[in-house]
């Protein structure tokens, strides 16, 4: 292959990638708009059982049918939708918070303090922190808070790692030493001129950091100790569906095929804009 | 190796120690108690079943007194299960994990190597693109979905395979478990697979090999393969501690009798011993897992050398 055959090739791919992560956002928006909007101008029966719908298949009345209870289906997977984007958005902030904070500070510090705070990250890469979670959601009950706070606080270790790395080769950066010289020192130098140098790659991982807490949750959800109802996410929506699947298999592959589609634009999103912020990969 | 070995495991102490003490700490924190769900009991009874289990002693005491326990090899008696030890009720629980757990990590490596090698040998082919499009997608769709879809197809709609009511030693029991298992990690086995021989097919000593006449096969089996095969095994340490998580949903599918489903009941009953037990279980799984991956890093890799 030629050097510019191979040229062209390269940017062809790249330009694809970059429609489909185009794509990929479109969809995520649409899907927000649409979880935020329906349910606002639906009719509100929609929303409570009625005895004498159970179980219908999609209609004219009833897009996607009615759930075991007679409610609309598409306003239960509107509602799923817009809880999971929810504790996916505020769980990975949690994170993300905890995850800059952490590795800034370590990065920045250095020698002992550093050594300390990464041997502690670690160690608890080494938890088992699906079953840690499940025993924190069991006992302290089913509040939604706690969900995003549990959530939040254990998928922080990969941005702090990665923070931390970019923080000590920003460290020695020349901009670094002006702000130095001029008195700028530990927590003003951190959150003036580290934090938002690093904006770039901290977007692209939170991101990444969304599909796997939406897929989080929703594993908790199809256990059953997530959301609660008469609240719904797309993993208890899938666990009733797959309760139902004999019998009415359209209330497992609706949001079954939703969720995928949330997970599958979110991957593509979060790879795009690595492929545009992060000239390393 | 061996120094290293038991290097890496004497290491992995204080860590399991840390997850048995998060879980003692956390389960004793957490309002309610093992016996209090139940019937009213006779304030009598209430106090001798506490004394049984030492559960009237200050908490410090309880807590040395099972890191004591831990530390010989007992993880205490169940609350739930009356007379029945955690010991026990692990060694009923675990062959079924590590059946199902070893037949889905095999048939991912097979399936998932088969498929991206292929893909890499017949780049651009329309085998390939398929292939990859199903990939992304089966990356997507996590185990709950998975599991699901597959009783539908299989069980439900052609009666090829049964889902649940697990026999003892079945074969047929094993293949949707397994199967559902194994399907994200063929997809992501698939890629990382085919991105990796692409690479090594692309260097200089596979372009010797090919000038000195070598058919295709054996350029693939004798040179190719071995580095191909290098970032996966980095991925095996991570994808085998993801079994677990993968394992507690398909039990609970598929109602296999396993330790996940022991662990979700016991944190359901508060039963403390059974779920510190089965954590630290999944602490000490993690850790052997990593380990057992940089042991194979070593092995295909001679660059590698373990310090």
């Amino acid at each position: 292959m030629s050097a510019s055959a191979s040229f062209f090739r390269q940017s062809l791919h790249r330009f694809v990638r970059q429609r489909v992560a185009l794509g990929a956002g479109l969809t995520l928006i649409v899907i927000l708009l649409a979880s935020v909007v329906i349910p606002m101008f639906a009719a509100p029966e929609g929303a409570v059982p009625h005895y004498e719908l159970l179980s219908q298949s999609p209609s004219s009345q009833h897009w996607l049918g009615t759930d075991p209870l007679g409610r609309d289906m598409l306003l239960r997977v509107m509602w799923g939708c817009r809880i999971s984007l929810a504790v996916g958005l505020a769980a990975s902030l949690i994170s993300v918070l905890i995850g800059v904070s952490w590795g800034a500070v370590a990065g920045y510090a250095g020698g002992t303090s550093d050594s300390l705070m990464m041997r502690t990250v670690d160690i608890l890469y080494s938890i088992p922190y699906v079953p840690f979670v499940i025993v924190l959601t069991v006992l302290f009950g089913h509040q939604l808070w706690l969900l995003f706070v549990a959530i939040g606080a254990v998928s922080w270790l990969d941005i702090a790692r990665i923070v931390r790395g970019e923080t000590l080769s920003l460290k020695h950066r020349e901009f670094i030493e002006a702000a130095r010289v001029a008195g700028t020192h530990g927590f003003g130098m951190i959150a003036r001129h580290i934090v938002p140098n690093l904006l770039g790659i901290v977007i692209v991982y939170a991101t990444l950091t969304i599909p796997s807490v939406i897929l989080f949750e929703a594993l908790l959800s199809f256990l059953g100790l997530g959301v609660q109802a008469p609240l719904t996410s797309l993993g208890s929506l899938i666990a009733d569906g797959a309760a139902e699947v004999q019998t009415h298999p359209h209330l497992l592959i609706v949001p079954a095929a939703l969720l995928a589609l949330i997970i599958y634009s979110l991957n593509y999103l979060g790879d795009g804009l690595r492929d545009a912020f992060d000239p390393r990969t | 190796m061996l120094r290293y070995t038991l290097r890496r495991l004497l290491a992995a102490l204080p860590t399991l120690m840390l997850v048995a003490s998060l879980a003692f700490l956390l389960l004793h924190a957490a309002p309610g108690g093992p016996f209090d769900s139940q019937k009213r009991l006779l304030p009598a009874i209430q106090k001798s079943i506490e004394a049984q289990y030492h559960l009237d002693e200050p908490l410090w005491r309880q807590y040395l007194r099972y890191l004591d326990d831990l530390a010989h090899g007992n993880l205490g008696p169940s609350f739930q299960y009356r007379g029945t030890s955690v010991n026990q009720l692990i060694a009923q629980g675990l062959p079924v994990d590590v059946m199902v757990g070893l037949s889905a990590i095999t048939l991912a490596l097979l399936l998932g190597a088969g498929i991206g090698v292929n893909a890499a040998l017949r780049r651009g082919s329309l085998a390939d693109h398929a292939s990859m499009a199903i990939a992304i997608v089966g990356i997507s769709v996590p185990v709950f979905v998975v599991a699901p879809l597959l009783v539908l197809l299989f069980a439900v709609e052609l009666h090829w395979l049964p889902a649940g009511d697990w026999v003892r030693g079945s074969i047929r029991h094993l293949v949707l478990p397994s199967v559902a298992l194994a399907l994200p990690y063929v997809a992501y086995i698939a890629r990382l697979m085919r991105a990796s021989t692409l690479e090594v097919m692309g260097s200089p000593f596979i372009r010797t090999a090919r000038a000195k006449g070598l058919p295709g096969y054996l350029i693939l089996w004798r040179h190719a393969l071995r580095p191909a095969l290098t970032p996966l095994v980095s991925f095996l340490g991570p994808a085998l501690a993801g079994l677990i998580t993968g394992s507690i949903v398909v039990e609970s599918v598929f109602g296999l009798p396993g330790i996940g489903r022991y662990f979700l009941t016991g944190a359901l009953n508060r039963d403390y011993t059974l779920v510190i037990g089965i954590s630290v279980l999944y602490g000490a799984l993690i850790v052997l897992f990593n380990l057992l991956a940089d042991l194979c890093y070593a092995l295909i890799d001679p660059r590698v050398r373990l310090r």
